[in-house]
């Protein structure tokens, strides 16, 4: 079974998509801050990491860079999905290394689960 | 019907009130003034210059109509900036409002997605999920009410409507109604205050929202329990509300900015990304525009004190 870590401090949100993803058969693993993110991102290796920007404690930005300078983490694919519109935000993101950047509000989580079922496969 | 419409687009008064300026921060009536004073003085100076033939009095005339032309210059061009800095700041506040919005709207677009497309939902978890549309919708009606509410406020339309108003009534309410929250939270909430306490000319609806707004902030930002008191006096002609925590506090750097709209202090962010920024923001508006004074002192980790006083008519 995969593994993916989802990083996202709204608590209706993390229910929301990570229930939808275990029964799309993943194993989903929670973080609620960018600092917890990284802890556990090290210990469990997922196989994909889905990262909202806006957190506490760590942006999405600064974790995503941690994640890609660490040789433990550097190669796990990074989904960010946030609200977050800004043409210099997804350019940022991309540079630093992400795979790909959904923005919340304009995907449904049947397609989420696809993009998802692309990288892993 | 045309004429009639050529002739709203060329009266200036009607312009400036539709960008919500006075007449001398208005380039619509300015520039036309403007026009009209060169007309008039260049035809004033010819009869001034046919009646006395001396030149200095003509170029004197000539010097104090060109200085009032460049203040009316000035003035036009401060209108301006005034006008794209108003647009400045809307698109702002349309950005940082629809993002705002866009969080529970996601939310209830993914639950019902959810309960559509899961096949292993119980009844009692679907309830669940009901009730976090629910939630999420009311979050969202905040949202809009609040940002209705500033909007008023920069239109300097607040349009408030003053009566006799206890205090102490509303607040007991308020906490009523906060009781149950505060308990989860391990808070509790005290009201000290004394029977002398007069009836002050307020609006109700507003009072009611600042104290909201006070009471809600002092809640969510006491991490792991507390005491919350309220303090209602009298102070030579006012009455005076201080609404203590012990809270997370709020730190020096950001102090300064805490009733700008839309800020939220570095701490708070790390405790909670929700919120919007906008609750002390109105609460400062509603009480200056009610000839009152708000303010606080705070100690990061410590907690904060917001007080407020209003005048006794």
């Amino acid at each position: 079974m995969k593994k993916i870590l989802f990083v996202e401090d709204e608590p209706t949100l993390q229910k929301t998509i990570g229930r939808f993803l275990e029964e799309e058969g993943y194993q989903m693993i929670n973080a609620l801050d960018g600092e917890l993110a990284l802890k556990i991102a090290k210990k469990e290796k997922p196989d994909l990491i889905l990262l909202d920007i806006i957190l506490p404690k760590k942006d999405g930005f600064e974790v995503l860079k941690e994640l890609k300078e660490d040789e433990i983490t550097k190669d796990i694919p990074v989904i960010i999905l946030t609200n977050l519109e800004n043409d210099t935000d997804v350019e940022k993101a991309l540079s630093i290394g992400a795979t790909t950047y959904l923005v919340k509000s304009n995907y449904e989580l049947k397609e989420i689960a696809k993009k998802i079922k692309e990288l892993l496969n | 019907m045309g004429l009639k419409k050529i002739c709203q687009k060329l009266n200036p008064i009607e312009q400036c009130r539709k960008y919500n300026l006075s007449i001398w921060q208005c380039p619509s009536f300015l520039f036309p003034l403007s026009g009209l004073i060169t007309i008039l003085a260049m035809i004033g100076t010819y009869f001034v210059a046919v009646e006395y033939t001396q030149p200095e009095i003509v170029a004197l005339i000539v010097i104090g109509i060109t200085a009032i032309l460049i203040i009316i210059g000035y003035l036009i061009i401060k209108g301006f900036e005034d006008l794209a800095q108003a647009n400045r700041l809307k698109t702002e506040f349309v950005n940082i409002a629809s993002h705002q919005l866009r969080t529970p709207l996601t939310s209830i677009k993914w639950i019902l997605e959810l309960i559509q497309k899961s096949k292993s939902l119980t009844h009692e978890e679907i309830l669940e999920k009901l009730d976090e549309i629910k939630e999420n919708n009311q979050r969202m009606i905040r949202l809009v009410n609040d940002l209705l509410d500033v909007a008023r406020i920069e239109q300097k339309k607040l349009n408030l409507q003053p009566q006799k108003v206890f205090l102490n009534e509303i607040i007991q309410k308020l906490i009523e109604e906060y009781n149950p929250l505060a308990k989860a939270s391990n808070i509790k909430i005290i009201l000290e205050t004394k029977s002398d306490i007069p009836v002050i000319i307020i609006d109700p609806q507003g009072i009611s929202l600042v104290l909201y707004n006070l009471l809600d902030n002092a809640i969510r930002y006491t991490k792991g329990g507390g005491t919350i008191r309220i303090k209602l006096t009298k102070k030579g002609n006012s009455v005076r509300c201080e609404i203590q925590d012990e809270g997370v506090g709020i730190p020096n750097k950001d102090q300064k900015n805490i009733f700008q709209k839309f800020f939220r202090s570095q701490n708070i962010m790390e405790y909670q990304t929700i919120g919007t920024g906008l609750g002390l923001f109105i609460a400062k508006a509603f009480i200056k525009e009610s000839n009152g004074k708000i303010d606080f002192w705070s100690q990061e980790k410590k907690g904060s004190t917001f007080w407020f006083e209003l005048p006794i008519n």
